[in-house]
């Protein structure tokens, strides 16, 4: 799955039929999903995209955010059920988990399809 | 770079719909950008095959123990060329294998990038060995494959998770503890580098970066 989005992020601009286009232009701006368009919360699910799991610090660390802001910015997407989030104890340290949802993935794949539709009207325009 | 952009896009031209403004054209690419960098930089997390250094180790220190019974220059280094055969399959073996279960492609994002950085020192030592053995310098051969790999790794691993160029270092340390020290150790070197090194690296990235 994180080849078959990797592969449409590099061929962004490569013509497709998607039978759910969205409308070009300002219209898709409108419609863009606001929970995932903000900074913190794209790297998120575009990491989580490309691997089954990541744990709390390794997203930091990728993300270079702070304990904080990548707490806040994950709950938001695990309230929209984006990310799953798995706690549990390695010995007697406790991890955390997260996981890209199948409705996360769509919602990213909806992000892509919007971008793409903005970057071809443009050339249209 | 993102692929080139088709000339006439198959939007709705009859329609006449509403030219982007740069500005939101611009921001989109700069979205699709950093989608794409974020998952070839989290994909890194998961692209050096761990248990795949730690056998490649394990076939060292075989080597390493075959190498020392040999009563000649010429099969002491047959042994490490054989070594090395071999090391070079099971590395690239586990490599494609992790990257394919991680579905990420090889010849892409930071396997290419990996694969690009790594390949220049490791001709550099090819060459270097072909070199030195003319001139008679066998003894100087396990320094100079030392130094190179862990400059390989050292910079294929400047891309990837920290561990990486880490272990490179630690090649590159042993290496010149190799350069510097009696001549007649040079096989231990090896042992501790390509052997030791191979299989603490491979342990400790296989248990924490998925394989």
């Amino acid at each position: 799955m994180a080849r078959s989005n990797a592969a449409r992020v590099g061929a962004a601009a490569a013509p497709r039929s998607t039978p759910a286009q969205p409308a070009p232009g300002r219209a898709a701006a409108a419609q863009l999903d606001r929970l995932i368009h903000e900074r913190v919360r794209l790297g998120i699910v575009s990491a989580l995209a490309a691997n089954e799991a990541l744990s709390f610090n390794e997203l930091k660390a990728l993300l270079r955010t702070s304990d904080g802001n990548l707490s806040v910015h994950a709950r938001k997407l695990e309230e929209a059920q984006y990310v799953a989030c798995r706690k549990y104890f390695d010995g007697r340290v406790p991890r955390t988990e997260y996981r890209l949802t199948a409705a996360g993935r769509r919602a990213l794949e909806r992000y892509l399809d919007h971008m793409e539709a903005l970057i071809k009207a443009a050339r249209v325009g | 770079m993102l692929a080139p952009m088709p000339a006439h896009g198959p939007l709705r031209r009859s329609s006449g719909p509403e030219p982007t403004p740069p500005a939101l054209h611009d921001r989109a690419l700069d979205n699709l950008r950093f989608i794409r960098d974020t998952m070839e930089r989290a994909g890194s997390f998961t692209a050096v095959p761990g248990w795949g250094m730690a056998a490649v180790g394990a076939t060292a220190l075989a080597a390493a123990a075959l190498a020392t019974r040999q009563a000649t220059p010429e099969l002491w280094l047959a042994t490490w060329l054989a070594e090395a055969v071999v090391a070079l399959g099971i590395g690239g073996w586990s490599l494609a294998r992790k990257a394919h279960a991680a579905n990420d492609p090889i010849l892409s994002g930071p396997g290419r990038r990996f694969t690009l950085s790594f390949l220049p020192p490791l001709v550099v030592g090819g060459l270097l060995t072909i070199a030195l053995y003319r001139a008679g310098l066998v003894a100087a051969l396990p320094a100079t494959w030392l130094l190179l790999y862990g400059t390989g790794v050292v910079t294929g691993g400047a891309f990837s998770v920290r561990i990486v160029p880490v272990m490179g270092l630690a090649f590159m340390a042993v290496g010149a503890v190799a350069l510097l020290g009696p001549a007649g150790w040079g096989n231990w070197w090896m042992a501790a580098g390509f052997g030791g090194l191979h299989l603490l690296f491979g342990v400790i990235v296989a248990r924490r970066y998925g394989g």
